[in-house]
């Protein structure tokens, strides 16, 4: 290692670094984020949610969009994996079914950014137990 | 580079690897591998999360799912189900005890509601022993701002803007003792870290060097720019082998990186830091104490002034901070004065941390605003008395403090309310007591500690709280009378006038304190030689009750005297000139039989 030698150099190695913890920080703060979650069960895996996660981190970055994504279980709506869920700051989570790499691309653009509804939009046949309590 | 999906911050504070934490950790990491997930799967070890009550804990990024009394068996689990399928391992998950249901998320637990963390910001987030995460966290940020935008005037003028007060116990203004060391005139000045963490139940210092040691070393370089030091020491206990052991690591990383030796960030500011340990003695975390400590000398303190500030370290101006001080150093100068200010009450700001112990649900550690009251933390924060029990007392300040009670509750802690309460912030330690804790006892137990403690150099203290103690021996044996309360009385307060230094003034707070609230428990030792709480041994005995006494022999076979008599099926009997009162007896019996009288 050579050693920082000007506080130039000391924000050049924090920018080089920051990914590293990026993903800590940010899920400490998750208020104001777009939080995706990805279905990863085993049928969503068969149906190839991993590439689809894959891509999306990777979009994310490319394109800064202040994202979490992580991934959950078996949501329930196996016909039509991948599924995956997006909860816009503010906003009811919203989940797509039939979710592909170019699927994903059109939500990110259309409706991440622009808060345009995309097709393929699953339709919630079910309540919650916590809505339930608050009912 | 990988780029992780998922990291998995596993605790590698001195409490959880107590249970086995740093065995879980390898079992997770040979596990991530056997599923070849080693470049989605971060396994980092971390400092202390503070909820030491439940460890070891594992939390889960990014979902942020908190495991809790996590085995190194449940690695496989962990693996399997959350990171492979995404499903949340249910029975690792922490139980809320007021209502019994499962929390996964930390920001769920009323635990970390209340707190703000800001001298603990990276305990728990980051890998101690790597340097480069601790960069990545705005690390040394703060240093930089300082040596390359800040002459040593402004940089001491920001720290009084703040009004940060030392965290070791006087709560003296930390920019107002930097000013005094600058002011000074040598050729070689000092700063000292204070890592003599001594108060019984008490380990904030510990965790933060163990869970963030490069934010205290920060902090010394900014320290030692400000008042004309090239050299910090940092004195620290032997006993705190891990948070040495963190710290040598991170010294060697700083030298590497540049941040600690000469010429740092091209500035022409020098500065290094070395290692000075202690023995253990409570007296040196006083600071004349701690300085011939490290001289080599007896670690005995001397009058002041001359302050540290004017002759310190080998006759040279030193300034001494405490570790908890240090720690909020680096992020006043990243957010400002005026954001630390904003935090807390008008004369105590930001935050404090708190080691709560004794009989409470959430045993750990803890950073909430100044101003926040013992109830929120005792009751929200804490999670309440232990087992359902009833609040009695709570000791703030270890040996130094006082006992507090349910009048107390809604106080706001901060410096000066404690210490108008009889007691004081002292370095943090926060010790509950229930229903079942004898307060006579309770102010034994610290005079015990600190005729142990003491250096023996002035009078008052070497003979007068010796004497205290016997007197309250002689009252928990119920041989005392009404004239040894007067005693008991005159003898603390000139103790406490007379002492030389902060051991001395201070030991008698638990007596008065007690005294003051709870002198009916004194009374009934006193008069009716009656330990009400059932605590003091001379002054109760064990019975069995003959009409629950089903004659099991439960207590006979556990009893380490044999002093039970009985027959199966038999009432069984206690014979009192053998009995110990250990109670054994009572723990053993099912049905309720034994009882103190």
């Amino acid at each position: 290692m050579t050693k920082i030698k000007s506080l130039a150099d000391l924000k050049k190695l924090k920018g080089d670094l920051q990914s590293k913890i990026a993903l800590r920080e940010k899920s400490d703060t998750p208020e104001g984020r777009v939080i995706v979650k990805v279905a990863m069960s085993t049928c969503g895996i068969a149906s190839g949610a991993k590439d689809v996660m894959e891509y999306m981190i990777d979009e994310f970055e490319k394109r800064s969009i202040d994202a979490i994504v992580t991934q959950t279980g078996c949501i329930g709506y196996c016909y039509a994996e991948p599924t995956v869920e997006i909860t816009l700051p503010g906003n009811e989570p919203v989940v797509y079914g039939y979710v592909d790499t170019r699927k994903a691309d059109e939500i990110i653009e259309k409706y991440i950014k622009n808060q345009e509804l995309v097709d393929g939009i699953l339709p919630v046949n079910y309540q919650t137990i916590e809505k339930d309590k608050e009912e | 580079m990988a780029k992780f999906k998922m990291h998995m911050l596993v605790c590698g504070g001195t409490g959880c690897r107590a249970s086995a934490s740093d065995m879980l950790y390898e079992n997770l990491v040979k596990e991530v591998k056997e599923n070849g997930l080693e470049d989605e799967v971060q396994v980092v070890t971390t400092g202390c999360f503070g909820f030491c009550e439940k460890g070891p804990i594992v939390k889960v990024i990014p979902d942020n799912t908190f495991y809790v009394s996590v085995e190194p068996g449940d690695a496989k689990d962990i693996i399997a189900e959350h990171a492979i399928k995404g499903r949340r391992v249910q029975r690792l998950l922490y139980v809320d005890p007021t209502n019994k249901e499962q929390i996964a998320d930390s920001k769920g637990m009323g635990f970390y509601k209340k707190q703000i963390r800001i001298a603990l910001r990276n305990c728990g987030m980051i890998d101690p022993e790597n340097i480069e995460e601790y960069l990545a966290a705005d690390g040394y940020e703060a240093l930089g701002k300082v040596l390359t935008e800040m002459t040593p005037d402004e940089a001491i003028q920001e720290m009084i803007d703040s009004g940060l007060r030392g965290r070791g116990g006087g709560g003296f203004p930390t920019g107002v003792k930097w000013k005094l060391a600058a002011k000074e005139k040598a050729d070689q000045k000092y700063v000292v870290c204070n890592a003599d963490e001594g108060d019984p139940g008490a380990f904030m210092d510990r965790s933060i060097l163990e869970g963030d040691p490069h934010t205290v070393l920060e902090a010394m370089v900014i320290n030692g720019y400000c008042i004309g030091a090239s050299k910090g020491l940092v004195y620290i206990r032997a006993e705190y082998p891990l948070a040495i052991y963190r710290l040598k690591i991170a010294i060697e990383q700083a030298r590497e990186y540049g941040l600690l030796g000469n010429d740092i960030l091209g500035t022409g500011f020098s500065f290094d830091v070395e290692i000075r340990y202690g023995a253990g003695a409570f007296v040196c975390g006083e600071e004349t104490a701690l300085i011939h400590s490290m001289e080599g000398e007896r670690g005995e303190p001397t009058f002041k002034p001359p302050f540290p500030a004017q002759s310190g370290y080998l006759g040279k101006p030193t300034n001494v901070n405490n570790v908890e001080t240090f720690a909020n150093i680096p992020v006043i100068y990243n957010k400002g004065a005026k954001w630390f200010a904003s935090i807390g009450t008008e004369k105590s700001t930001g935050t404090k941390v708190f080691a709560l112990a004794g009989k409470i649900n959430n045993v750990g550690l803890i950073e909430v605003p100044m101003g926040i009251t013992l109830r929120e933390v005792i009751f929200e924060v804490g999670g309440g008395i232990k087992d359902g029990k009833k609040f009695k007392a709570v000791q703030t300040g270890g040996p130094s403090g006082g006992c507090l009670t349910e009048k107390h509750l809604d106080t706001p802690i901060d410096f000066d309310n404690l210490l108008a309460v009889g007691s004081m912030m002292g370095s943090g330690g926060m010790i509950v007591m229930d229903e079942d804790d004898c307060m006579v006892a309770v102010a034994k137990f610290y005079l015990d500690f600190t005729v142990e403690e003491s250096c023996g150099k002035c009078s008052p203290c070497r003979i007068g709280n010796k004497r205290l103690y016997e007197l309250l021996d002689k009252i928990t044996k119920g041989q005392a009378d009404k004239e040894d309360m007067d005693n008991l009385r005159n003898l603390s307060y000139v103790i406490r006038d007379t002492s030389l230094c902060g051991l001395g003034q201070t030991s008698p707070n638990p007596v008065l304190s007690t005294m003051d609230n709870f002198l009916d428990e004194y009374m009934a030792h006193i008069e009716e030689g009656r330990c009400p709480s059932g605590v003091c041994k001379d002054l109760i005995r064990y019975e069995v009750i003959p009409e629950n006494c089903v004659g099991c022999t439960a207590c006979a076979r556990n009893c380490p005297v044999n002093c039970i008599a009985g027959e199966r099926k038999q009432l069984h009997i206690i014979d009192q000139a053998l009995c110990i009162k250990c109670g054994a007896c009572l723990e053993k019996c099912k049905f309720n039989a034994i009882a103190i009288i």
